[in-house]
């Protein structure tokens, strides 16, 4: 059954009437509350101001804006001595480009120089669609989370996001967030807890026999997923594991313990993603069966959001085909 | 007109002798390191220290210091000579350098040591740096200066061009480029390994004040430094020309000690050439 004390949409298991909105636009309306939270906050762009909804704070705070072309390592060390001058930069380009270029900028001068560079990667899985692999990050959590003092977080939802966003503009430090580019629903309210760190259930039951991991949109089709396999006698828990780093791993573990089989599901590449994440620290803690979900091993393509989430098994009947191998090899 | 007075200028002159003498001293010392940027450098950064910037040893993080950044982050050795010159710490600490723990990292780490302002070693990152704090100091409307120091090769990465780009089109007059035009790098000299010339000419194709100046100048140096503040509504780049290796005659101009430190034997040669200033005077009375 839905958490109740996670406060979520009453309609949740009714997905035609959710509101539907893109993560990126919990960006573009997150970091103009910051902006008006906090005069230091500034947007720097590398030429896709519209598609990253960075022009919402340009239009707000045009002399906050700082646009740089497209040159994505200047992007980043640029941010790096913003905030060396004490700026709370937030840096916006697609996942792809930043971090996916920059990625040693960010190392040096943002993370071992220890800035609060807020690196902000748009259009992050194989959900951007049409545009083809080039531009669908599949790597982008497994680069940022290896990096120490690096904050990891991928929002379920355009509310959650934009939670994300103005927690992030409070947080010492570097934080990166993914968003994506496709419309998904809206299951969060305003009164869903968000702390940075904190996982939380989605979805419970007594004794659940498979703990469902997961972050950023998939969050909802793994609550759908549970949904339809509780009908079917199968319990489970799901997690809304957004941080991936720092990981919430009391609850982690405890969940896992609990269950004593894992699934984790992210629109990324499996190895070194959210999954690799909940693995390493479970491999310490409660080693159990687990499944993961996401992309494995290979590069996206053009198509439409929902031809490519099945394609690469990423849809509701992907993860519960996954429930139902942990399921088995936990039995096995 | 000169900036500097006669006795100014022979006081700069004679500490960069010292501060060449204590570099090689802790290169030695290390074990491992580079010799010929940093030799080459000690002029610039004695100027830089007890002459252009407006800073405070006491009070490092001062609000209104100007601010140096370092780029090319190897040849940190002589900004550590300078900075326990001018008392950021004291020069015993400079025997650190190097060794585990120390705060005097191979290459600058600012978080072990905020006065050095950013963290650098990986090339082309400095220019982008210094045009970030240069931008919001002018949003903030402060009136320090933010200098950069750069090596002449790492205008071989595209990094230093996107930052070189927005500074000329955000006319960063706030900002001054110091470029070390050695013409050495790891693989050679540059223009062998990849030319970087006409280098004055692809500055200000980029919208930057460019001067040409002899790095081992003081006159020179300091000013070009006082011109650039006069230039509006554009950065000012100095291509300091400058000896590899300057005031070790034997490895001056040679590219094989880009990065490599002086053994026991080799010290002691280098020590008394700086300290005869290569033969002409007689061995000052500390050797």
């Amino acid at each position: 059954m839905v958490n109740e004390n996670a406060h979520l949409a009453s309609a949740i298991l009714a997905p035609d009437t959710l509101e539907q909105s893109a993560t990126r636009d919990g960006f573009g309306m997150g970091v103009v509350a910051a902006g008006d939270a906090d005069p230091r906050v500034v947007v720097l762009c590398a030429d896709l101001a519209e598609s990253t909804r960075s022009h919402w704070f340009r239009e707000k705070f045009p002399e906050r804006y700082v646009e740089v072309g497209v040159a994505e390592q200047n992007l980043a060390a640029l941010a790096a001595g913003m905030a060396a001058a004490g700026k709370i930069p937030f840096i916006a380009s697609y996942a792809a480009f930043s971090p996916g270029r920059n990625w040693e900028q960010i190392r040096t001068t943002v993370c071992l120089n220890e800035m609060p560079v807020k690196v902000m990667g748009m259009h992050a899985g194989v959900s951007v669609g049409p545009d083809g692999a080039t531009h669908q990050a599949l790597e982008d959590i497994a680069i940022m989370r290896v990096l120490p003092r690096m904050t990891v977080i991928a929002p379920c939802d355009a509310l959650e996001a934009r939670k994300a966003v103005e927690a992030a503009a409070k947080t010492d430090g570097p934080v990166y967030i993914r968003f994506h580019r496709a419309k998904t629903p809206v299951f969060t309210t305003r009164a869903t807890p968000f702390a940075i760190g904190k996982a939380y259930l989605v979805w419970e039951s007594d004794n659940p026999e498979v703990a469902v991991f997961a972050c950023g949109p998939l969050v909802y089709e793994a609550v759908r997923a549970a949904a339809e396999l509780a009908h079917e006698g199968i319990d489970t828990v799901v997690v809304n594991n957004h941080t991936v780093k720092p990981m919430d791993e009391p609850l982690v573990i405890e969940v896992a313990r609990r269950a004593g089989a894992v699934v984790t599901v992210e629109e990324h590449q499996v190895s070194g993603g959210m999954g690799g994440a909940v693995a390493e620290v479970l491999m310490h803690n409660a080693p159990v069966p687990l499944v993961t979900v996401g992309v494995h091993d290979q590069f996206g393509q053009s198509g439409t959001p929902e031809e490519l989430m099945r394609h690469y098994g990423m849809d509701v009947a992907s993860i519960k085909e996954a429930i139902r191998a942990a399921l088995a090899r936990k039995e096995g | 007109m000169a900036y500097l007075t006669e006795k100014k200028r022979i006081e700069l002159e004679k500490k960069a002798n010292e501060m060449r003498i204590a570099l090689v001293d802790i290169l030695e010392d290390a074990g491992s390191g580079h010799t010929a940027g940093p030799l080459g450098m000690a002029d610039i950064f004695t100027a830089l220290y007890f002459h252009v910037l407006e800073h405070d040893p006491a009070n490092p993080l001062w609000e209104d210091r100007d601010r140096l950044i370092l780029s090319n982050g190897h040849i940190v050795p002589i900004r550590y000579v300078a900075m326990a010159f001018a008392g950021y710490f004291p020069r015993e600490e400079l025997r650190t350098l190097r060794k585990f723990g120390s705060r005097l990292q191979g290459h600058p780490e600012r978080t072990r040591l905020p006065a050095l302002e950013t963290t650098s070693g990986p090339l082309g990152e400095g220019m982008s740096q210094a045009a970030g704090i240069a931008y919001a100091a002018r949003m903030d409307s402060k009136k320090f200066r933010t200098y950069v120091v750069l090596s002449d090769a790492e205008h071989q990465a595209g990094n230093t061009w996107e930052g070189a780009m927005f500074a000329g089109a955000n006319k960063l007059s706030n900002l001054t480029a110091i470029i070390d035009r050695n013409n050495i790098q790891i693989n050679g000299m540059t223009e062998d390994v990849m030319p970087l010339e006409p280098l004055r000419e692809k500055y200000e194709a980029f919208n930057w004040h460019v001067m040409d100046v002899d790095g081992h100048n003081m006159d020179a140096f300091v000013s070009a430094v006082e011109e650039a503040k006069a230039i509006y509504e554009r950065p000012t780049a100095i291509i300091a020309h400058t000896i590899p290796g300057k005031g070790v005659k034997e490895i001056e101009f040679d590219y094989t000690w880009h990065g490599k430190p002086p053994s026991k034997e080799e010290e002691e040669r280098f020590l008394r050439a700086l300290r005869t200033l290569g033969g002409k005077i007689e061995a000052s009375h500390h050797e």
